[in-house]
């Protein structure tokens, strides 16, 4: 047993938070569901594997002879890949730097503060690297398989990969509170974690669709261009891509860099991090003015229950960055929408199941936040207004946010086909009143910090939402190419609000 | 003639409940009769797990009693509880605002859910605002008040749109002495005005104080009610609410 305050001791503390919480986030904080999660995350990891074994078993025969377009690729996806640990771990920082609950009690403790700090950050490193290498295994291990041991050098570049987006993430968010302020930083660094995590598959996307009109990933990578200005393969710049491949030489110099980055982070910032957790638990309790009205406005209960939704929304930076996230996404799409003006049917093949699908996920999302997570139930229960009437406007509410991010699109397209904008006018109304329907099925009482943990409250409805959005994508898809086989996967959709219907909760 | 217009008003039934039953794991509510008058100040005393919150909250049309009947102002709750919630306001101990609204958002909010003219609504909050010392912070997001500030809003709320029978579920839990003054001459305002409130407590120093009659419930049934006077009466002591109170309870639990 370690001694009380010692590094140990404290590592393993936070190591016991670490496991409950994420305990907490696959259980929902059911400790019947244990057992439903060991089976599902086994059946999931068969899944994984099965799918890893499609996408990357013809690969397994490069080697280290790889020419620089393969090198390439390798490293492309290497950075997509660690774009989204940087935009995990960011959020997990800032969540540190912002949760008060062992706050006071830390540092009114005789532990040494950098201490307690450089730990809570080691944790976070653990945190995003174990996620990174579960993440990976499935692929890392069909190509150990298939093309022998040397592929296993990859989980060593995924763990270095998870430590230095931690370190970068410390980084940025200290140097976010030095430049704007603890009031700021929670906004920005919450923002700036779902745009990273979306924008380099974005902007490889929208290089793609400039260089090639097609969404291909990497497309843009293995243009001319990008060939021609690549650095030499004896540099540096391809150690990653190398030791993935199985260089050893390469392998030992990306972990120990990687090593080297996240000590040096946490050793220079652990000191800081303690003031800068202390005036980020001083904002929460800072006044924010709102915008001086005059008067109260008339409004109907229905129209003012739909005020007030949006209104909780509009000042949420971090829900609306959770949301928002989905949206981005459709920045591509729309992109090539704009640039195949007049090209036929064929581009809007492509983008209007992205559409609906993200209408689709967008609305389950809302639908959750405007339904479950209502912060005063019991006060809008003791109005004297009909529950049903209550439900409808809330309702009103999720399908016109999602009107008023998607109506734009559906206008610019009407511009070149009014077909293919009723279209996706409907798929994108019928997947949105479908995610809102299977929501409102399986409505739970929750408070709306929980938004992350959604999907775990009830696995059911995320399942029934995922596959009823990809349904309802295929159906406008098929539509919009003219064919009556589009009735196919409406009827599945609609299967699958029967089927929610029937395993739904009973209701009062 | 105000003496008449007191009388007038006590001859009115505010609330009246017959038979209420709910049942959890076990009985929460056992059969209960109560009567409340128009224009009177009842406190509903009880040990915890007592009932008064379950009861509170069926009468607020919040859960569905298994049994019983529940009539407000002279309207059958469970028939028209729309009706019934028109003349109702609910003040719970935790209060039931919005943190990323203001004051003047959520009384804004709370008119259009009672349907009222927005003037009148405005005139309405900008007075109770005033009142509960509110008025400098009408326009700051919620999320930065304290636990009295916040219960002075969700009471703002409650008594925005003019109900006539005002309920709240231990209104002074976790208020500073100030914040519990306000809280007190706001609805000793309101009982003079002619509207009833009932009120649940454990700091029975306040229901001795305020109330015109005392309830006191235990396993889901009232096991006493009246003045301080009356229950002194039923227990043959001459002491203070908190000594009836004991005793009354004690006696039930034997």
């Amino acid at each position: 047993m370690s001694q009380a305050g010692s590094i140990a001791w404290l590592a393993a503390h936070e190591l016991r938070l670490s496991w409950r919480d994420g305990l907490a986030l696959m259980t929902a904080g059911r400790r019947r569901r244990a057992i439903n999660v060991i089976i599902a995350l086994a059946v999931f990891a068969v899944a994984m594997h099965f799918f890893a074994n499609w996408f990357v078993s013809r690969y397994a025969d490069v080697n280290l002879s790889a020419d620089v377009p393969v090198l390439i690729a390798l490293t492309g996806t290497l950075i997509v890949s660690w774009s989204l640990l940087l935009s995990q771990a960011m959020e997990s920082v800032t969540r540190a730097f912002y949760a008060r609950s062992d706050l006071e009690l830390i540092l009114t403790s005789p532990v040494s503060t950098r201490k307690v700090f450089a730990v809570r950050m080691a944790r976070i490193a653990v945190s995003t690297v174990l996620l990174a290498v579960l993440l990976a295994a499935p692929f890392v291990d069909v190509l150990a398989y298939r093309g022998g041991v040397r592929w296993l050098g990859a989980f060593g570049v995924v763990a270095g990969m998870g430590a230095v987006a931690t370190a970068v993430a410390l980084a940025l968010t200290i140097a976010l509170f030095r430049l704007v302020g603890a009031k700021r930083t929670r906004l920005i660094a919450q923002i700036l974690a779902a745009v990273i995590g979306a924008a380099f598959v974005i902007a490889l996307q929208v290089a793609a669709i400039f260089s090639s009109g097609s969404l291909s990933r990497f497309a843009a990578l293995q243009s001319e261009w990008v060939v021609a200005h690549a650095p030499g393969l004896g540099t540096a710049f391809w150690w990653p891509a190398r030791a993935v491949l199985g260089d050893p030489v390469a392998l030992i110099a990306v972990m120990a860099a990687s090593a080297a980055i996240l000590i040096g982070t946490i050793v220079l910032f652990s000191r800081r991090f303690g003031d800068h957790a202390l005036a980020a638990a001083g904002v929460s309790s800072g006044a924010v003015r709102q915008r001086q009205r005059s008067r109260f406005r008339a409004a109907s209960q229905r129209r003012a229950l739909r005020r007030k939704e949006w209104m909780l929304l509009r000042r949420d930076p971090w829900l609306v960055s959770q949301t928002l996230m989905q949206v981005l996404y459709l920045l591509p799409p729309a992109l090539l929408l704009w640039i195949t003006f007049g090209d036929g049917n064929e581009a809007f093949v492509i983008i209007i199941p992205v559409i609906v699908m993200a209408a689709g996920q967008l609305a389950g999302g809302l639908a959750w936040l405007t339904i479950s997570a209502e912060d005063a139930p019991d006060f809008v229960m003791s109005a004297p207004i009909a529950p049903r009437s209550i439900l409808l406007a809330k309702i009103e509410a999720v399908i016109g946010m999602v009107a008023m991010i998607f109506a734009p699109m559906a206008l610019l397209l009407a511009l070149d086909s009014v077909r293919a904008s009723v279209i996706l006018a409907l798929g994108i109304l019928i997947a949105s009143a479908s995610s809102t329907l299977i929501q409102l099925a399986f409505r739970v009482q929750a408070k709306r910090s929980q938004f992350r943990r959604r999907q775990t409250s009830s696995r059911i409805a995320t399942f029934a939402e995922a596959f009823s959005s990809i349904s309802w994508a295929a159906a406008a898809a098929m539509a919009a190419d003219g064919t009556w086989f589009f009735l196919l996967p409406a009827f599945v959709a609609l299967a699958i609000l029967g089927g929610v219907r029937l395993i739904s909760p009973p209701r009062d | 003639m105000p003496l008449v217009r007191s009388l007038m008003r006590l001859s009115t039934i505010a609330l009246a409940l017959r038979g209420l039953r709910k049942t959890f794991d076990r009985p929460a509510v056992d059969g209960l009769d109560l009567t409340v008058y128009g224009g009177e100040f009842y406190a509903l005393v009880g040990p915890n797990g007592a009932g008064k919150t379950t009861t509170l909250r069926m009468v607020t049309g919040l859960l569905r009693p298994d049994a019983g009947s529940i009539v407000l102002d002279g309207i059958d709750a469970l028939a028209d509880p729309i009706a019934a919630k028109q003349v109702t306001a609910w003040v719970s101990d935790e209060s039931m605002i919005y943190d990323k609204l203001t004051p003047f958002e959520y009384l804004e909010f709370v008119g259009g859910l009672w349907r009222m003219d927005p003037r009148l609504a405005e005139a309405q909050a900008r007075e109770l605002l005033d009142i509960l010392g509110l008025m400098p912070h009408a326009h700051e997001r919620c999320e930065g008040f304290s636990k009295g500030m916040r219960q002075k809003v969700a009471l703002a709320g409650a008594l925005v749109h003019e109900p006539k029978l005002i309920i709240l579920d231990e209104p002074l839990t976790g208020l500073d002495a100030a914040s519990a003054r306000q809280v007190k001459t706001v609805l000793h305002k309101r009982v003079r005005a002619g509207n009833t409130v009932i009120m649940t407590t454990h700091i029975l120093d306040v229901a001795e104080r305020m109330a015109d009659r005392i309830g006191i419930i235990a396993r889901g049934r009232l096991i006493a009610e009246g003045t301080l006077k009356e229950l002194h009466r039923q227990t043959g002591q001459s002491g203070t609410l908190e000594d009836t109170f004991l005793t009354l309870v004690a006696t039930e639990a034997a």
